[in-house]
């Protein structure tokens, strides 16, 4: 038990990691789900005429950005039961995931409805395009493609900072991990297993990103 | 907030502007213009760049709110809507009602580029007007072959010629049905061979459709030959109007005929 590598112990915890990587990719997927539709809703909302509406969302974004995604998923899990919502860890840490990165998602947003054009706008006017076709038909169609590599890129970072959810006990990768480390204080395979599953699940997303952004170039072609 | 002008009848012109100002902070761009359009008139707006003349569109297509004035459309305020007597800003609801008169068509053609020519001209008919896809389809159709354009329906605006998008940005608007066409420059951005296409699209509309038009133009021989009447803008007013003979032959005003021997020395 002294080597460094035991390789009878590694085959050992390769399933119970193996299938505790399903959880980290529930979180991932889900999260970010959620982060990409919130961020698209905070953008719009930003858009706002009324500042009714824009500088309270403007605000709940700089806050949300501000803060540290820890604090606020121990503000989720912790002190939303107060308010008589209680939510499971693992929803609770979706749910922060979702938060936290759908502000980041709604710089990406703003910044593609930022660059389509002012006579898009007019045109859509001129046509007498109701707000909602506008948007659903004009301008989000032009303004997504161009911000995919930037949103993959938060999908990337977000699937990196689910071990954070082992802070609220979440039987993800990494408090799977730490677990097994406890149990027979031997953290070096487990631990070194858990940054290897990372390793490869960030380069795996990052080609199918290449995939994404390669068809929908194709695809703006035209 | 002011009094309505009453019985809005058939004597009313098609679009009449009423002591309509606009400014942009403290720069006046237009000053208290009064312009009558007649039923299927076709007007030229001529005159030096800054001098408000596309201004006078955009106000129109609502795309600019005005400061001060109504501007009416079949007798009709557009601008403003009634309110117990008087005349208050129109919301939303009001200006969608009436802008569905008006169809416009820009300098830049501002064509939506992930969709194709036919797809450009269907989606306002089916969403707005709430037309059938497959008429809305047979409709656009016809309109790209009217303009020339029968074998290019799957095209995307960037496999298209300047002109050639012009020329659907003329049908996208029509398919919209509209009583009142605005034509803002739309032959300024366009390499001077493509200029001819465009406006002979223009010239088969005014012969064949009851249309009424107010296009801003820098082709003088165009406007010569096309318009009914031709305003001359200079510094946000309507400096000079007539019939095209009479302001391209024997202007009266000072600054016309600067302009016009300064645009004719020019080509």
């Amino acid at each position: 038990m002294n080597e460094i590598w035991d390789w009878a112990y590694t085959w050992e915890i390769l399933p119970i990691l193996a299938r505790a990587s399903l959880v980290t990719i529930q979180a991932t997927i889900l999260g970010f789900i959620l982060a990409a539709t919130l961020g698209l809703v905070f953008a719009i909302l930003r858009m706002s005429q009324s500042p009714w509406i824009s500088l309270p969302v403007a605000g709940f974004v700089e806050f949300i950005r501000s803060t540290p995604l820890l604090i606020q998923i121990f503000f989720i899990f912790f002190v939303f039961p107060e308010f008589g919502i209680v939510l499971s860890a693992l929803t609770a840490g979706i749910l922060a995931l979702g938060l936290h990165y759908g502000t980041y998602c709604s710089e990406v947003y703003r910044a593609g409805l930022a660059n389509i054009p002012r006579g898009q706008w007019e045109a859509s006017t001129a046509l007498n395009l109701s707000g909602y076709h506008t948007f659903k038909d004009v301008i989000i169609p032009q303004a997504i493609p161009p911000v995919v590599p930037a949103l993959g890129n938060y999908l990337v970072a977000l699937f990196k900072e689910t071990p954070l959810l082992s802070a609220i006990a979440v039987l993800e990768l990494m408090q799977t991990a730490k677990i097994l480390g406890s149990e027979t204080f031997r953290y070096t395979e487990p631990i070194t297993l858990v940054g290897i599953f990372f390793l490869v699940f960030s380069l795996v997303t990052a080609a199918l990103l290449r995939q994404v952004e390669g068809w929908l170039k194709r695809r703006g072609g035209g | 907030m002011r009094e309505t002008n009453g019985s809005a009848g058939e004597a009313m012109p098609m679009v009449r502007f009423d002591h309509v100002t606009k400014a942009y902070g403290s720069l006046t761009v237009l000053n208290a213009l009064n312009l009558d359009v007649a039923h299927g008139e076709k007007v030229a707006i001529i005159g030096p760049s800054g001098s408000g003349k596309t201004t006078v569109l955009r106000m129109l297509m609502t795309l600019e709110r005005i400061n001060d004035g109504v501007i009416y459309v079949e007798g009709e305020p557009l601008t403003h809507m009634e309110r117990g007597g008087k005349l208050v800003p129109a919301n939303q609801r009001h200006l969608r009602r009436l802008r569905g008169k008006i169809g416009m068509v820009f300098q830049h053609f501002n064509l939506f580029p992930h969709m194709n020519a036919l797809k450009n001209c269907v989606e306002a008919p089916v969403t707005v007007l709430k037309m059938p896809r497959r008429e809305a389809e047979e409709r656009a159709t016809e309109l790209l072959e009217m303009v020339g354009l029968g074998d290019k329906l799957g095209h995307y605006p960037s496999q298209l010629s300047g002109g050639q998008q012009q020329r659907v940005a003329i049908a996208r608007a029509l398919a919209m049905r509209p009583k009142i066409m605005l034509f803002d420059e739309v032959t300024s951005a366009l390499d001077p061979e493509l200029v001819g296409e465009v406006l002979n699209v223009i010239r088969k509309l005014g012969a064949e459709h009851d249309l009424t038009m107010l296009m801003v133009t820098h082709q003088m021989g165009f406007a010569k030959e096309f318009a009914d009447r031709v305003c001359f803008f200079y510094a946000g007013k309507i400096a000079e109007e007539g019939p095209p003979e009479e302001i391209f032959a024997n202007p009266k005003n000072e600054r016309t005929q600067q302009f016009l021997s300064a645009v004719l020395e020019a080509t």
